[in-house]
């Protein structure tokens, strides 16, 4: 009946403590036309997910700078899939070796977007991959 | 059944058993405003009105998260379950939004006596979604006790919140006007409790003394009867006009938890006096607000349906080319309800 905006949870898993990428990001789907749940800084795998459920979000995007994404973006994508939220496009953003990336792919994380991609190559990737609402 | 009953009814003995993500799919329904929320909704409506509905207003920056995340914090500790939601303003440019409430929430993660739910107004004025209420109907379902909703950042008008909770919280920061600002109608009005939040800052005591003087002195209903001009015709008037409340006036400090534990007991005493009677008036406010906002939906959905569509069109066109008032144009689309042709 109405327009559905994509909903994305914008986080940051881990310990580092720099958020202007993912406030620059979060800030710019929503210019794109997305309804952005931002969480903050310091997030568990645990917290990401429960905030992903509740929002019922339909992508979670994560930003990581810290070098910890070989242990933390796998426990996400295997607590969503273990609460049943595997129908929920995940990717990831930050600095991420290229030599890392098949090895996230492989446990869940559908894309890798590194320095330089602009926030309309993102939003253009998600429109195509995100799943489609319930009627 | 119909498909989209059987999933509503799917969805919604999920979400009232304590399956968490049928809740979560459920509340996206809701916000879609889909067939499955209107089912869903109707199968619950029934067995809610249990919960206490608590809603928290303010202008922005106030601490209106803070104070919910220092409020989840007293609630858990006394065993109660408590959902949130959260409201954060749409773009009125391109639809987005950024839902931030959850940064000062996320300690909760692994508390299944907490939810906590973002929703963008998309596009509804009045400091809530359109669906709101809708929401928070369906965690009253689910078996919260408490259900916190939390609006944008008010200005002074956007009262609507209070039509959709059970007590109304409007949260003040220190210094933020004088005496005369406290005095003008409009969002204060609606408190039933008044919180200065940031209690820790300097001028907070003096913003609640001032906030006490006004808004109890003006509530006093002795002032107009004691006046010699009226007459006792104009007693009973003035009798029955509309009176204004007398909220308390409390000071927190959501950062620390200072003053969080009375204002919970302060929202507890204003619910038992809700249950004796005084909080009719309010329940029967919500029930019309809430009808007529479907009836409204609906008429413009027949007006602009199959069967009217064309003609509700140029009669609003006629309106915009001044060719035809706009009252004229509204007893035209009104007669086609009763059975009259619609012609423009």
């Amino acid at each position: 009946m109405s327009e559905r905006p994509i909903k994305i949870l914008i986080a940051k898993p881990g310990l580092d403590g720099h958020d202007r990428g993912a406030k620059v990001l979060a800030r710019g789907l929503r210019d794109e036309g997305f309804e952005v749940v931002y969480t903050g800084l310091r997030q568990t795998p645990e917290m990401i997910v429960t905030a992903a459920l509740q929002e019922d979000v339909d992508v979670v995007g994560l930003s990581i700078l810290s070098g910890a994404h070989m242990t933390l973006l796998p426990k996400v994508t295997r607590l969503l899939r273990e609460r049943g939220l595997d129908d929920v496009l995940v990717t990831a953003g930050g600095i991420i070796p290229d030599d890392d990336i098949p090895a996230l792919q492989e446990a869940g994380v559908a894309a890798v977007f590194g320095p330089g991609t602009t926030i309309a190559e993102v939003a253009a990737y998600i429109r195509s991959h995100v799943r489609p609402p319930e009627a | 059944m119909s498909e989209a009953g059987s999933r509503a009814a799917e969805l919604a003995d999920a979400a009232v058993a304590g399956d968490r993500r049928a809740l979560a799919r459920l509340l996206t329904a809701v916000e879609n405003r889909t067939a499955i929320a209107e089912a869903a909704l109707k199968r619950l409506y029934p067995s809610t009105g249990r919960a206490h509905l608590v809603g928290i207003t303010g202008a922005p920056g106030a601490g209106k998260s803070t104070l919910v995340a220092a409020l989840i914090a007293e609630v858990r500790a006394v065993g109660r379950a408590v959902a949130v939601v959260a409201v954060d303003p749409s773009s009125p440019i391109t639809g987005g939004a950024l839902l931030g409430d959850r940064v000062r929430m996320q300690a909760y993660a692994s508390d299944d006596g907490v939810f906590i739910r973002s929703m963008a107004s998309r596009g509804h004025a009045g400091g809530l979604a359109a669906t709101s209420t809708s929401a928070a109907t369906v965690l009253d379902a689910a078996g919260f006790d408490l259900v916190l909703l939390e609006t944008v950042g008010t200005g002074q008008s956007e009262v609507e919140v209070a039509a959709a909770a059970d007590t109304t919280v409007v949260l003040e920061a220190p210094e933020m006007g004088d005496e005369v600002q406290a005095i003008k109608a409009g969002l204060l009005e609606v408190a039933d409790i008044v919180v200065v939040n940031k209690g820790d800052r300097p001028g907070a005591q003096r913003t609640a003394a001032q906030l006490r003087a006004m808004l109890t002195a003006t509530a006093s209903p002795r002032l107009a009867t004691a006046s010699p001009r009226l007459t006792p015709d104009a007693h009973d008037e003035a009798a029955d006009h509309p009176r204004p409340k007398r909220p308390e006036v409390l000071i927190t400090t959501a950062t620390t938890g200072e003053g969080v534990p009375a204002l919970l007991a302060a929202l507890d005493r204003h619910r038992a006096a809700g249950r004796d009677g005084l909080a009719d008036a309010a329940r029967l406010a919500r029930a019309e607000a809430q009808v007529w906002a479907i009836v409204s939906e609906r008429l413009r959905d027949r007006f602009h349906g199959a069967a009217a569509g064309p003609a509700t069109e140029s009669t609003l066109r006629a309106v915009a080319e001044h060719r035809l008032d706009p009252y004229t144009a509204a007893d035209r689309l009104l007669a086609f309800l009763t059975g009259g042709r619609l012609r423009a």
